[in-house]
């Protein structure tokens, strides 16, 4: 579980948010903050794909089903 | 007379059972809307808005999601001749209190006498609205009448003249919200003629767009063409394309689509972020033309996507450029449809530093400058200088354009009417050249930012910025650079702080990001908090844009 969350945390700070000195909170809101914009969130979802081999469908990508990484892990970790 | 009423009366009349729409939406089954249904659902609304109190020639704001309720709301207006403009709808990105403040700029400039919205969206609405404004009902969805025989002959809509206002586009934040492009009937019913006769379109089109309706690519490329014309329009929702841009090509694919209209950065975005085993079997090969439009189109971009797709049938002379603005209705120019779009070398350093368009200097590098094709045959365009003289080949200068498919003017705004129309022409704020009878367009005059196909006003989001602890009015500066990658433009804030502490300037960083993406249409992917006296400003002390972009992108380099 922690592992996922700090793989995803690098990813999101390095990728999407172009700023590796920043932290990102394993509560904190990244989806309903408008931290992740829309355009991005296609990304983090073939990150997902690629790199943990669990689907996260088009319908998911939005706050109602995860909006921090805590919540993202744990949706990751059922799947695998 | 002919209006956009009696074009759908006509092809009620010929083709009832002919598909108007398939609607899409993520997760569900797509939904199919003949022409006798779509009439039907539309003169639910009709009828209501009538009952409503509302009278003909008013405007209605339209406040709804894709779907069924957006498209019988919206013609409905049209049979009722009352004037729809769409609104974007609140998304999960944007601030409830800045929605509300866009809405009060929109009504207290366009004055419309209802707007249409969902039950719970109700209280939102008339929450924002003030005793005295010009809304005089909200209308729920829910509360719309039931469908009973349409009568022709009783919907005011057909007594509407062509000269009537039609339609009103209105681009986003608060300066876009100020100025309302009013369509006459006739000046849309001109641009279909001319545009429709480039494309040779015929029955056997079909449109498949995820574009948002707000916007006027999506409003009449994807929307009104193709029901006005006859043919199918395949729509699915913007936000479920975002998330999974591959839905446009299982799309193409299912239903033969032939023509789409896709903004630059969206060549770069498919490209990049379509799998294989997501479009695994599809053919493309039915896409006949899918114009580039409405930011500045890039070579690289097209054949990105051509270099992508083109072992699912795509073909090479399908990938095809056009040149648009809401204040020609839609297009300008289109490129020829037989033929790859024609391409001109540019000398990098004099185009970008001089804004010259001359041959590259031997062992300079080169610019590929994509052409956004002919005026349509209603459209003159000429090149002008700073005196309005006309400008000859290959010498760029601002673009103007007059046609007989115009804006009326700029709703309840004759100020901002009488600045932009000279002599009946209207100056675009584009910098372009001409080249053999094609417009290359080179930047833009006005400051503007264009992302992802939305246009920005940099003033809006400076005026955001100042609402930021710690920024100060006066010094904060916003542009936007380009992205190669993303194929589009990038907003870029600039903000000067008293403190120097860094974790404070992060912390400052951080809220003005965050600001600028609830309270704007777009991500602040730039939050470059500086000390003072960075802002470079011009001798009568306004911010200049333009150099400081450059001060930035030098720094950036260096970084």
């Amino acid at each position: 579980m922690e592992e996922i969350i700090s793989k995803l945390a690098v990813y999101i700070t390095n990728d999407i948010l172009k700023q590796p000195k920043r932290s990102l909170r394993p509560d904190e809101s990244i989806i309903a903050s408008g931290l992740i914009d829309s355009f991005s969130l296609v990304d983090l979802g073939l990150f997902i794909e690629d790199n943990f081999g669990v689907r996260i469908d088009d319908t998911e990508l939005n706050a109602d089903t995860f909006d921090t990484l805590e919540q993202l892990a744990k949706l990751i970790e059922t799947r695998q | 007379m002919l209006t956009l009423t009696s074009l759908v009366h006509q092809n009620y009349l010929t083709n009832p059972h002919k598909t108007a729409f398939i609607l899409q939406h993520a997760g569900q089954e797509d939904f199919s809307i003949s022409y006798q249904e779509l009439v039907a659902g539309s003169a639910r609304y009709a009828r209501t808005y009538g009952q409503e109190g509302i009278q003909p020639g008013e405007v209605i704001v339209l406040i709804l999601q894709h779907g069924e309720d957006l498209v019988y709301s919206f013609w409905g207006a049209i049979l009722f001749g009352a004037i729809p403009s769409i609104m974007p709808f609140l998304t999960e990105k944007l601030s409830p209190e800045r929605y509300h403040a866009d809405l009060a700029t929109l009504v207290s400039i366009t004055k419309p006498a209802a707007v249409v919205t969902y039950p719970e969206f109700e209280d939102e609405i008339r929450g924002t609205l003030n005793s005295g404004d010009s809304v005089r009902k909200i209308i729920i969805t829910n509360q719309i009448g039931p469908k009973t025989e349409v009568r022709f002959d009783e919907l005011p809509g057909l007594r509407r003249s062509p000269t009537d206002i039609a339609i009103l586009q209105h681009s986003s934040g608060t300066t876009g919200l100020q100025k309302g492009v009013a369509l006459s009937h006739q000046a849309v019913l001109n641009q279909l003629d001319a545009y429709t006769t480039t494309l040779r379109l015929t029955v056997e089109d079909v449109v498949v767009s995820w574009l948002p309706l707000y916007h006027d690519m999506g409003l009449i490329a994807g929307f009104l063409m193709p029901v006005l014309m006859g043919i199918p329009l395949v729509l699915m929702s913007p936000f479920d394309w975002v998330r999974a841009p591959y839905r446009l090509f299982q799309s193409v694919s299912r239903y033969k689509g032939t023509l789409s209209w896709l903004p630059n950065f969206a060549y770069n975005f498919c490209a990049q972020k379509v799998r294989d085993r997501d479009i695994e079997g599809i053919d493309l090969s039915s896409w006949r033309a899918i114009t580039n439009c409405s930011e500045p189109v890039r070579w690289e971009s097209q054949q990105a996507f051509y270099e992508r797709f083109k072992s699912y049938g795509l073909r090479e002379t399908a990938l095809q450029c056009s040149y648009a603005m809401a204040e020609n209705v839609f297009a300008v120019t289109q490129t020829n449809l037989d033929s790859l779009p024609i391409t001109d070398e540019l000398d990098r350093e004099a185009y970008m530093t001089k804004r010259i368009a001359m041959a590259p200097a031997e062992g300079h590098p080169r610019l590929r400058m994509l052409s956004s094709g002919k005026p349509l045959a209603n459209t003159r365009i000429r090149v002008l200088d700073e005196k309005g003289n006309e400008l000859p080949d290959k010498v760029i200068g601002e673009i103007a354009l007059q046609s007989d498919c115009m804006l009326t003017g700029y709703y309840n705004r004759p100020d901002a009417t009488e600045k932009a129309l000279i002599n009946g022409w209207y100056l675009t704020g584009d910098y372009g050249y001409t080249l053999g009878g094609e417009i290359f367009v080179a930047g833009r005059k006005k400051d503007m930012i264009i992302i992802g196909g939305k246009n920005v006003y940099p003033q809006d989001l400076e005026t955001l910025a100042y609402e930021v602890n710690g920024i100060h009015a006066g010094r904060a500066v916003a542009f936007g650079i380009y992205d190669e990658k993303a194929g589009t433009e990038e907003a870029v804030i600039v903000a000067e702080v008293d403190t120097e502490d860094p974790t404070e300037r992060q912390k400052i960083g951080d809220a003005l990001r965050q600001h600028i993406t609830k309270n704007s249409a777009v991500a602040l992917r730039h939050a470059h908090v500086v000390g003072r006296n960075w802002i470079l400003k011009t001798s009568s002390g306004k911010t200049a844009r333009s150099a400081n972009r450059e001060k930035f992108l030098t720094e950036l380099a260096t970084r």
